[in-house]
């Protein structure tokens, strides 16, 4: 509501003879004391207030920690150590710069989701929505930047798989890779940008921030009800102290989450093998990234399989990138005029479905591609003999007796036979039963991933019939008060 | 609206679950059976137990492992083992200042004429390290790295509180007792110890390389060296350290009895220290802080309520 009249009166003659000059109390005033807000926001409405604290907790922890930092690669795991060791609460800044960084994606995660669920997306506020997916993109360069610097295993092997990504792109693969790393591999030169640009990133952050809350502050806030303001005596609260006190109480409570992880299990998000010292000669049997990438990493490693010319592993390049970029044409992907999924019953459940796949794709991601989903569906895998007889031809012979230790005994005595009979390369392996693993579990969710934002959501607004709005936020409440059905979803 | 909240509570819970994997197959380490005295928020080191981890690492582990994190001060620093709040500084310390002048080092400063001499430690000093280099420890152990300890109990585990010093208790007193280790002539005339598994699935015998050691905690492939149904291998791996914690090797000078449990569960927690020694103080200042927050909560809750109670919302 940047059109709401100003109400700031310069109170003495110095705030007279400044607001005539650069009027930034009165630009305060009108955004965050005066500011026409909704009176219907829910808690879910917080995350925006949580997240500006996120930032800000991240920027001082992080100016901090650089202070007492090395980036070299001989020096940088030494040194992170002795941040937690020798300077006076250094393990604390540490520990809240490194759990914050999950905190800061718990938060932004939920803050999108509310987003998609309430129709913050839609018009007047595609802008808006639009810089939030720039924030997001730089929240994520900046967490993989940050994440190499404590110089362990994880910390240069995934930066190694991530970078080789782009690799796969065509002609100009190899020349970003190059670019990226600043030489032909990941080395003391690759330390140094990296934590430069780890320390460039954030501002770059809080100035799209800045954008975003001016976006917001033109159309005004949007609401769980999804209709806009009409009357802003009846509608609206102003910002202070209505919503300072209701964010302020909810970032109190997040904080309370945030203390526990900090104090008691600061490294329980994060993984062990970050505390070996990076080597580049020895990978770790099992790289995965940091929590919070697990849904775009499971999709990555989804695409298995080439399509025409284009070969699998570009493809999941493709489509780790478009599982981002999509959110940024959703303001026109999602045909429906209605804003609130509590009036569009069928796309609420696609939502919920949505949210289910988003953490199911985590736990693809975590987990290891070909291991069965459903440990106990999966069958006994068979022995397998392999051999080559005297003749020279080559054979196989598989056992698939019922009870296990049957066709062991089977393939055992087989192999015997053989090897008494003089065949040559004679080995017993095994062939693993056929079962439903992550990898098919991720590419059916990745399916749905995309089927959500091309298909579901531009065809759903086009067919379902939503239910009826309330006329204005006012009556949605009075009625809410009532306990009558129109809000009876809350 | 309920199903959203739930789902979206999940979310954190789920992120938990899911960033702990495990790890490939070993066999899960496991704490003592009394648990860890460290463990929760308001546990506390055993500093006796850490004192007599301190003697089996001096003893023992230091001579192929080194602890390059560690400084002889930090054993005398708020936290550590031989805190004396008599000496709040720990280069006065006298028990810190004996333990870093009985071990010798290479003086990293060079004398007047550039040579480096020997010298006995300073409290300053790092904890003296077994070789010269990491090429000089391969050397000395077949081909191994011993790897540094510093902070081995934050690098192996799961990352919740304990795990690292279960995965290090577990390993050192989870060694095969040695009648479990059968010795038979192999076909190049060479001894091979080998171990015989009876169980209804794990049917077979594992042979233990030359020079390696079988222990079902340490993370690895028994794969190639088994006899048996390849479905089933025996958890864990084989690693270049004998068992070394053997019954009565250190002598322990406040007269504990010095079982292989007991040395294992005091090394690990010294262990535990040495990886975290400012853990004390951040579960101290644990309690407080979120004490102050949820008073601040409860404060703001009936603030908001108090400023809304004209306003339907």
């Amino acid at each position: 509501m940047s059109g709401h009249e100003s109400t700031y009166k310069p109170g003495n003659a110095f705030t007279k003879w400044l607001d005539s000059r650069l009027p930034i109390i009165r630009l305060a005033s009108d955004s965050f004391i005066d500011f026409p807000t909704p009176k219907n926001l829910n808690y879910w409405y917080t995350f925006g207030g949580i997240l500006a604290i996120c930032l800000a907790i991240q920027i001082i922890t992080g100016v901090i920690l650089a202070m007492h930092y090395t980036p070299d690669v001989t020096q940088a795991f030494a040194s992170v150590e002795r941040i937690m060791r020798d300077v006076p609460f250094g393990w604390l800044m540490r520990n809240i710069h490194t759990v914050g960084a999950s905190m800061f994606f718990l938060a932004v995660y939920i803050h999108m989701f509310r987003g998609l669920y309430y129709g913050s997306h839609k018009a007047p506020r595609e802008v808006l929505w639009l810089l939030g997916c720039v924030i997001f993109f730089l929240m994520i360069a900046t967490a993989f930047l940050g994440y190499m610097l404590p110089w362990g295993q994880m910390s240069l092997h995934g930066a190694n798989v991530i970078v080789n990504l782009f690799g796969a792109i065509p002609l100009v693969g190899e020349s970003i890779k190059a670019w990226l790393l600043g030489g032909p591999s990941i080395g003391n030169q690759t330390l140094q940008r990296f934590f430069s640009l780890h320390y460039l990133l954030p501002f770059m952050i809080a100035g799209v921030v800045i954008l975003h809350i001016w976006a917001l502050h033109v159309p005004g806030n949007g609401n769980p009800e999804g209709v806009e303001v009409k009357d802003v005596e009846k509608d609206t609260v102003p910002f202070h102290p209505y919503y300072t006190v209701k964010d302020g109480f909810a970032i109190v409570v997040f904080l309370i989450i945030f203390a526990v992880l900090v104090f008691y299990l600061p490294n329980v998000l994060g993984h062990a093998d970050n505390y070996i010292e990076a080597n580049p000669l020895i990978t770790p049997s099992h790289i995965v990234p940091e929590w919070y990438m697990l849904p775009f990493y499971a999709i990555l490693r989804a695409i298995t399989f080439d399509i025409g010319p284009i070969q699998a592993k570009l493809l999941g390049v493709i489509a780790m990138f478009a599982s981002i970029g999509v959110l940024f044409l959703l303001p026109w992907l999602d045909t429906s005029k209605v804003k609130s999924m509590r009036y569009r019953p069928v796309a609420r459940q696609f939502f919920f479905a949505f949210v289910a796949a988003g953490l199911m794709l985590g736990w693809c991601g975590a987990s290891n591609p070909d291991d069965p989903v459903f440990p106990s569906l999966k069958g006994a895998d068979a022995i397998v003999v392999e051999f080559t007889d005297p003749d020279g031809t080559k054979g196989t012979v598989t056992f698939k007796e019922k009870r296990e230790i049957d066709a062991y005994e089977a393939g055992d005595a087989f192999q015997e036979q053989k090897i008494a009979e003089g065949a040559t390369g004679v080995t017993l392996g095994t062939q693993t039963a056929k079962t439903f693993t992550f990898l098919h579990l991720a590419q059916i969710l990745t399916g749905f991933y995309f089927a959500y934002f091309l298909i579901i959501l531009p065809l759903l607004g086009l067919r379902e019939t939503p239910k009826d709005e309330p006329e204005s936020i006012h009556k949605a409440v009075l009625a809410g008060k009532r306990g009558s059905a129109a809000a009876a979803t809350e | 609206m309920t199903i959203f909240r739930t789902l979206a509570a999940g979310l954190g819970a789920l992120a938990l679950t899911l960033s702990a994997q495990a790890a490939g197959g070993a066999k899960h380490a496991h704490a003592p059976d009394d648990g860890w005295p460290f463990a929760g928020p308001v546990g506390q080191l055993e500093m006796d137990s850490v004192q007599r981890g301190y003697q089996v690492y001096r003893e023992v582990c230091s001579s192929c492992h080194g602890m390059d994190l560690l400084s002889y001060r930090n054993l005398g620093e708020k936290g550590g083992p031989y805190y004396d709040p008599a000496y709040p500084n720990a280069n006065d310390n006298p028990m810190v200042k004996a333990f870093a002048a009985s071990d010798e080092i290479l003086d990293p400063i060079p004398n007047d004429a550039g040579d480096h001499d020997y010298r006995p430690a300073r409290t300053s000093d790092p904890f003296r390290t077994p070789y010269a280099n990491k090429q000089a420890a391969r050397a000395a152990n077949g081909g191994a790295l011993p790897p540094d300890l510093s902070v081995i109990t934050k690098a192996r585990g799961d990352g919740a509180d304990g795990s690292g010093a279960s995965y290090v208790f577990s390993l050192l007193s989870g060694y095969p007792d040695s009648d479990e280790i059968s010795t038979r002539t192999g076909d190049d005339g060479l001894n091979v110890n080998y171990l015989r598994f009876n169980e209804e699935h794990l049917h077979g015998t594992l042979v233990q390389p030359a020079g390696q050691y079988y222990n079902p905690y340490f993370s690895g492939d028994t794969g190639a060296q088994w006899d048996g149904d390849p479905r089933h291998v025996p958890e864990g791996g084989f690693l270049a350290m004998a068992p070394q914690l053997i019954e009565g090797r250190v002598e322990y000078i406040d007269g504990t009895e010095a079982s292989v449990e007991q040395m294992a569960y005091d090394v690990a927690q010294f262990l535990q220290w040495a990886g975290d020694p400012k853990q004390e103080q951040r579960k101290a200042l644990g309690l407080p802080s979120i004490l102050y927050l949820l008073l601040l909560a409860i404060l703001l809750w009936f603030s908001y309520h108090r400023i809304w109670r004209n306003v339907d919302h």
